[in-house]
């Protein structure tokens, strides 16, 4: 895990051989989901390995947000969504999980468009803590300040901790969300498309902020940018259709070592 | 840089009549909300004219004397406050955790669509029909007796369809973003209704309650059968207890007392209406301090 800290320069062989040793984080088998009878996502297997980032490209109505979905159990808040197969987090099938809230507060989620919820900047960095029954104004205030530098927003809100979080431009809402997120303390962290509504600038300062994260957490990172996965994933799966064409090394995917011509179409941007 | 056409700016005939079409439009509308409050406004001004002359302290605060020829109108105000109170301590928790099931917990099913559809008729029942049911139903049936209660609980199943609607409106206002966000960390849906959905919409709900109080305090038809009677020398103690009303004493004095002076209905009528606007104005505040609270 020491070694997997260190950014990614690493030689594939090397890397390879120093993430075999490291135990899967999420463990995908046979994943189908459905919308009534349109299948959205076909027998998907995957595993994700504990500390590494791991990129989901591929173009719309790919299946990448319902198979985040299906992580996060929120199919059931979903009419009409069918998951089928296996889903193994922390060694647990999370498919027959009774307690899905834990599961859900173990996992920090990212939309692609910014949910600053219609409460202060500060209660909604401590709106997962107090879920979790934490009140203490001193706890609360140091997870808040904590949480709020880790997503690179502390500078610019400390002053207005007050304010409301839903009138902060979008690009600080995205650095809220992702302050939120990190309040749940999560083993995993699901980013969709983050930098759909974000300037450039702030996207890479995000970027930034996830490479420092995935010392910490697991993180997958749907994106549609595919540099955007060069720049961060270790490994990285396409999407295309519902249907896993490719999972392999980012830098493999990208210089050409594919298994399915697709991929090399996609990332070389032949089709969108 | 190209230099611009010259003939660029010049309105061609198609934006000359594009702008004397929507200036009649703009015309057509705003003679259409004058011609709204006109009513409104000509109501308001023959209130206040003819019965304007009536208002004074004694005849807000003390009883009918000779037959409500003269004396005052306290305690049918007084009456009706019992009635409207009563009602909405009924209907309004009633309505407000239906709508919070019906909007928040309920799922898209034909058994919540039927619900939805019985609400949507209940709504749209005649007041009257209300009235008999009150009386059959609570009246007799559950011999209350012509009483408050009885009127009260009439007049609340006569507005919880309204208080319903206007609740999940107000809930389904709020984004469901804000929902899915709580969801994704781990929250309960009660969680979510009690920090994220319901501080929101409260301000709604509340004005849709306040607006649903100022129909009840005019509704003649319900109480009529069910609790209010033309006189009662007494004030109510109870909510088994008789009581005068404001809207029936508007009936009784326009219609059944001879002799009456024209002041008076028209009084009782300013009366009326000037508690029914007090309301309103409470909302429409209500309303301005919401939007300037406007989160999202």
């Amino acid at each position: 895990m020491v070694e997997l800290a260190t950014p990614a320069a690493a030689t594939t062989d090397a890397s390879q051989q120093t993430v075999a040793a490291v135990p899967n984080k999420l463990e995908v088998r046979n994943l189908t989901i459905r919308y009534g009878s349109e299948v959205a996502l076909r027998d998907v297997s995957l595993s994700i390995r504990e500390h590494e980032i791991f990129g989901i490209i591929g173009p719309a109505n790919a299946g990448k947000t319902s198979f985040l979905k299906a992580i996060n159990r929120m199919d059931v808040f979903t009419s009409g969504m069918r998951v089928d197969g296996e889903i193994h987090f922390a060694g647990r099938d999370t498919r027959r999980l009774n307690n899905v809230y834990a599961l859900r507060s173990r996992i920090g989620v990212v939309f692609p468009l910014p949910v600053g919820l219609p409460m202060t900047v500060y209660d909604n960095v401590a709106l997962s803590p107090r879920l979790r029954g934490i009140n203490e104004k001193a706890e609360l205030d140091v997870i808040v300040q904590r949480c709020l530098t880790r997503a690179a927003l502390w500078d610019e809100v400390k002053d207005r901790l007050n304010a409301l979080g839903s009138l902060l431009s979008g690009g600080q809402q995205q650095r809220l969300t992702i302050a939120r997120a990190l309040s749940q303390e999560p083993d995993l962290l699901m980013l969709d498309e983050f930098s759909i509504a974000v300037d450039p600038v702030t996207t890479m300062r995000i970027e930034d902020v996830l490479k420092e994260l995935r010392k910490e957490v697991t993180i997958i990172l749907v994106t549609n940018l595919v540099q955007q996965a060069r720049r961060l994933a270790d490994r990285t799966a396409f999407f295309l259709g519902g249907e896993c064409v490719e999972i392999g090394v980012t830098e493999d995917l990208f210089t050409g070592e594919v298994k399915d011509q697709r991929t090399r179409d996609y990332v070389e941007g032949r089709f969108g | 840089m190209a230099t611009a056409n010259p003939t660029m700016f010049q309105a061609s005939d198609l934006n000359r009549h594009n702008d004397s079409v929507q200036r009649r439009y703009r015309l057509l509308f705003g003679l259409m909300t004058l011609l709204l409050i006109t009513p409104v406004m000509l109501i308001l001004g023959t209130l206040v004219a003819k019965g304007g002359g009536a208002i004074s302290w004694e005849f807000l605060f003390s009883a009918p004397t000779d037959g409500m020829r003269t004396g005052g109108i306290f305690p049918a105000l007084l009456g009706t406050v019992w009635l409207v109170t009563v009602a909405l301590l009924l209907s309004v928790p009633i309505g407000i955790f239906a709508a919070i099931y019906l909007s928040e917990y309920a799922g898209d099913n034909w058994f919540t669509r039927i619900i939805n559809l019985a609400i949507i008729n209940l709504a749209g029942v005649p007041s009257i029909v209300h009235a008999l049911f009150g009386l059959g139903a609570f009246v007799i049936f559950f011999k209350f007796g012509t009483s408050i209660l009885a009127a009260s609980l009439t007049l609340a199943v006569m507005t919880m369809p309204v208080v319903i609607v206007a609740t999940r409106e107000s809930l389904q206002a709020v984004p469901q973003a804000f929902r899915e966000a709580c969801w994704n960390m781990g929250a309960t849906r009660w969680q979510t209704i009690r920090r994220v959905v319901l501080p929101n919409s409260l301000t709604g709900i509340l004005t849709g309650v306040i607006l649903e109080v100022s129909r009840t305090a005019g509704e003649t038809a319900p109480i009529m059968f069910t609790g209010a009677v033309f006189f009662t020398p007494f004030l109510p103690n109870s909510v088994f207890d008789q009581t005068m009303a404001l809207s029936l004493h508007l009936f009784v004095t326009a219609t059944q007392v001879p002799g009456i002076s024209e002041e008076v209905p028209f009084g009782v009528a300013l009366v009326l209406i000037g508690l029914v606007l007090t309301m309103n104005s409470v909302s429409i505040a209500f309303r301005m301090w919401l939007r300037g609270k406007k989160k999202w």
